[in-house]
């Protein structure tokens, strides 16, 4: 550790553009689910590791907008990496979700057909989960489908039920894999944009906005951002992101009575298509489409997609007609112009890229994680795993698990809609290890503000318990009398 | 989890220490209901009326014209004299069958059961999501309350030169808070062709210097961090960009019944209120409602407080029936 007092604060500017801020075996560029996951591994076998986020958060870019789903892997491509790491994460996150606190919803997953085209797929859905060892697909008729999810629409023909598909949370999960990194030695860097970096036969040097960071190797997961990456520092890419929009509608919470399953549809070759899916929060979710687009960021929402899912959705489950929508948000896959992942590694230079990672990624990201390990040790290097590794304890969001305001002395309730508690926020601001950087960090940590009213009761507190944390925000000044 | 959980008894629970909520609570004190506890869970009792910085509350109530913040401060102050024990800092959690509710308090759980319950939760506005209204999500969106409770109760302010959408009375109260706060929104969006309010509009667009545009939708909203700027489109379909730095989402509003649509009590889907009979009663007897959870369109503070004593009235006589 070089520069003790950059490695967890999020805007110390005071190390200049040259400064040494970290000395590592590994440097993660990007702090997304993946790169969390890979930091979290690396920690774990001893490597000294850091993770270099441009934004002031983890999870600023495709993994802030994804379906929660904990795939096991049934419709993934036969026999590609994609599978694998699928598999291998899966089962991962079934082993360590307890010690991390972590929630998981065994909800399990219907394939609804609507259709006689769709419902003509299925042989071939339960011949691919067969060859995926995914062996406990089951077919239902129109009738079990509808005794197991009496609200769904009369109109469904058949279903295949997959028991292991679960809900997680999708925010938690890579906050607890960070943290356990760091609480095993790891840094992580924020406000830190890589912009270039050289290799010079043993290690580099990479450049960020911030200083510069020295590592014998660099995995590049930097999801939407991945090629630009790879051609500012490489000086190419052998893939090209396309950006993938994908918008939700989320119900109220009064909707997840409703529905027990994740509702998939019959996919098709370019999208798993629309999921109607009770979400870890205690909501209902539907979505998300597949909309390319040429901007990286643009996460805008559009009033005719919306309602066109809304009624989507009623149509599958028309009790939802009555019940209001909470949300609307969209999110956005790093595609590429191939479907597979594009995980690749430069012996020469020490570089792993992992591009294309798309909604797979939250399942995949420690099955990936223990393929970057993979590939450094086959690569020769060395790293002695740490004993007895320090565990994080990451505060539960999940509806059907307590949660803090369940244990007195918390203050007060500060967001009624979602129960978020004073002492819930504090903690979040205080953290020594990982405070939130950003208002919208904060919100995915704690879920102020993300409730029926969206904030209409508790923006107020709210800027008055962030004034000052945040680079953005949410008052703008004083009211004057 | 480990905690005891305490119980409590009484005659009558209030959910909500709104006007119609302590209303509700003075009146059967003074009908002579022994046990009356009003259940809120903001750290302060009064209710909407606390962030609504300008008068005219109490006309009807105290024979005088008052602020928001001094009328619901009297009203606190009278249901407390008359013997009502307010529970603050308190969350009901579930509706129960026959009165039985779980709170949930700083110090721990609680179990309550009443004689009979009355819900006053009264109303909120639609916020963006539910209006399903397209662009980027940036800073500097918010609802009428968010804007007062933040001039009002934190004196920051989220914006200082918005759109306001909608032209209900809550639009023209925000607009006043506004005024009052230094900010100056730069229009007034409005979708149908005229105003949903009585008074001289006009004029009082004229002396803030606010344009309104009716047949005016807003569909879009840009900026990356904050607002940037919105982009709206009038009934000829021709689309125009304002430069402004938020969006106040004004009135719209929707009854706050989410407890009992996770609850026994039956909803009608269609408005989203409780089903009531000609008593204001739910389909559990037990549980009444009065103020703005049932009135549509919302009813100014006044009208829920008289709410709040005709359910008085109500529960005391059913009471003394049993």
């Amino acid at each position: 550790m070089i520069d003790e007092q950059s490695t967890h604060t999020l805007n110390s500017d005071k190390a200049g553009e040259n400064a040494l801020l970290a000395d590592v075996d590994v440097a993660i560029i990007g702090g997304g689910v993946v790169g969390c996951a890979v930091t979290r591994r690396m920690a774990l076998e001893g490597a000294s590791v850091v993770l270099i986020e441009k934004a002031a958060d983890i999870l600023d870019g495709a993994s802030k907008g994804n379906s929660a789903i904990l795939h096991t892997g049934f419709d993934a491509p036969v026999g590609t990496l994609e599978w694998e790491c699928v598999q291998k994460g899966y089962n991962e996150y079934l082993e360590i979700h307890e010690s991390l606190n972590l929630p998981l919803l065994k909800s399990g997953a219907l394939v609804a057909a609507w259709t006689e085209e769709e419902e003509a797929r299925f042989s071939e859905i339960l011949k691919k989960g067969n060859e995926n060892n995914v062996k406990d697909l089951r077919l239902l008729s129109s009738s079990e489908a509808l005794a197991l999810e009496p609200n769904l629409s009369k109109d469904i023909r058949a279903a295949i039920a997959i028991p292991r598909e679960y809900v997680i949370d999708p925010w938690s999960a890579p906050l607890a894999y960070l943290m356990q990194a760091l609480q095993n030695g790891g840094q992580a860097l924020f406000n830190a944009g890589v912009i270039g970096g050289e290799f010079n036969g043993s290690e580099w040097i990479l450049k960020t906005v911030r200083g510069t960071v020295r590592a014998r190797y660099v995995i590049n997961s930097a999801g939407l951002y991945g090629d630009i990456v790879n051609k500012d520092v490489l000086g190419a890419s052998d893939f090209t992101i396309k950006p993938r929009k994908g918008q939700f509608v989320v119900f109220d919470k009064a909707a997840n009575k409703l529905v027990r399953s994740i509702i998939l549809p019959v996919p098709t070759k370019r999208t798993k298509g629309i999921v109607l899916f009770p979400t870890i929060f205690g909501n209902l979710m539907v979505g998300p489409t597949a909309e390319e687009q040429d901007d990286r960021d643009d996460a805008s929402v559009d009033e005719t997609i919306l309602n066109d899912l809304h009624a989507q959705a009623i149509k599958k489950l028309p009790a939802l007609a009555g019940i209001p929508v909470t949300a609307t948000y969209a999110g956005i896959r790093p595609a590429t112009e191939r479907p597979e992942y594009r995980i690749t590694q430069d012996k020469d230079r020490n570089w792993i890229t992992l591009g294309g990672i798309r909604s797979t990624g939250l399942t995949s990201a420690l099955g990936i994680a223990q393929h970057v390990h993979g590939l450094l040790t086959g690569q020769g290097a060395e790293f002695r795993k740490v004993d007895n590794p320090s565990v994080p304890f990451v505060p539960n969001l999940a509806e059907h698990l307590p949660r803090d305001c369940d244990t007195p002395g918390y203050g007060e309730i500060v967001c009624h809609c979602e129960m978020v508690t004073q002492r819930e926020i504090k903690a979040v601001l205080e953290s020594e290890i990982l405070p939130a950087g950003s208002l919208s960090g904060l919100k995915r940590r704690t879920r102020v503000t993300m409730g029926r009213c969206q904030g209409f009761y508790c923006s107020a507190r709210l800027a008055e318990l962030t004034d000052g944390k945040f680079a953005k925000p949410i008052a703008v000044g004083d009211a004057n009398e | 989890m480990s905690e005891k959980l305490k119980h409590i008894t009484c005659d009558v629970a209030i959910i909500g220490a709104g006007p119609a909520g302590l209303s509700a609570a003075t009146a059967l004190k003074k009908e002579g209901i022994e046990r009356v506890i009003v259940i809120d869970r903001e750290t302060e009792g009064g209710g909407i009326p606390r962030h609504c910085g300008h008068p005219p509350f109490g006309i009807l109530e105290y024979k005088r014209i008052l602020t928001g913040p001094l009328y619901a401060r009297r009203n606190v102050k009278t249901a407390l004299s008359s013997g009502v024990e307010l529970m603050l800092k308190t969350t009901v959690i579930s509706l129960g069958a026959e009165g039985k509710l779980s709170l949930l308090s700083p110090d721990g759980p609680i179990e309550l059961v009443a004689k009979r319950v009355l819900i006053a939760t009264g109303t909120r506005e639609t916020p963006r999501s539910a209006r399903m209204v397209s662009g980027n999500r940036p800073l500097g969106i918010c609802n009428t309350g968010a804007l007062q409770s933040m001039v009002y109760l934190k004196n920051r302010i989220p914006f200082k030169q918005p759109v306001i959408v909608g032209s209900e009375i809550v639009s023209f109260s925000a607009l006043f808070t506004c005024k009052k706060a230094g900010i100056k929104p730069v229009a007034m969006l409005e979708e149908k062709a005229g105003t949903s309010v009585m008074w001289p509009i006009k004029y009082v667009l004229n002396i803030i210097g606010v344009p309104l545009f009716l047949n005016t939708k807003i569909t879009n909203i840009a900026g990356k961090d904050r607002v940037q700027s919105v982009t709206v489109v009038d009934k000829n379909g021709k689309e125009r960009e304002i430069v402004c730095d938020g969006v106040l989402f004004t009135g719209k509003f929707i009854p706050e019944s989410s407890l009992m649509r996770m609850s026994h009590l039956e909803i009608d889907q269609n408005i989203g209120m409780p089903r009531v009979d000609r008593y204001g009663r739910c389909s559990d007897p037990s549980y009444y409602v009065a103020g703005n959870i049932v009135f549509n369109p919302v009813k100014v503070a006044g009208k829920c407080w008289k709410s709040g004593q005709i359910a008085a009235q109500r529960i005391a006589k059913d009471l003394a029936n049993q």
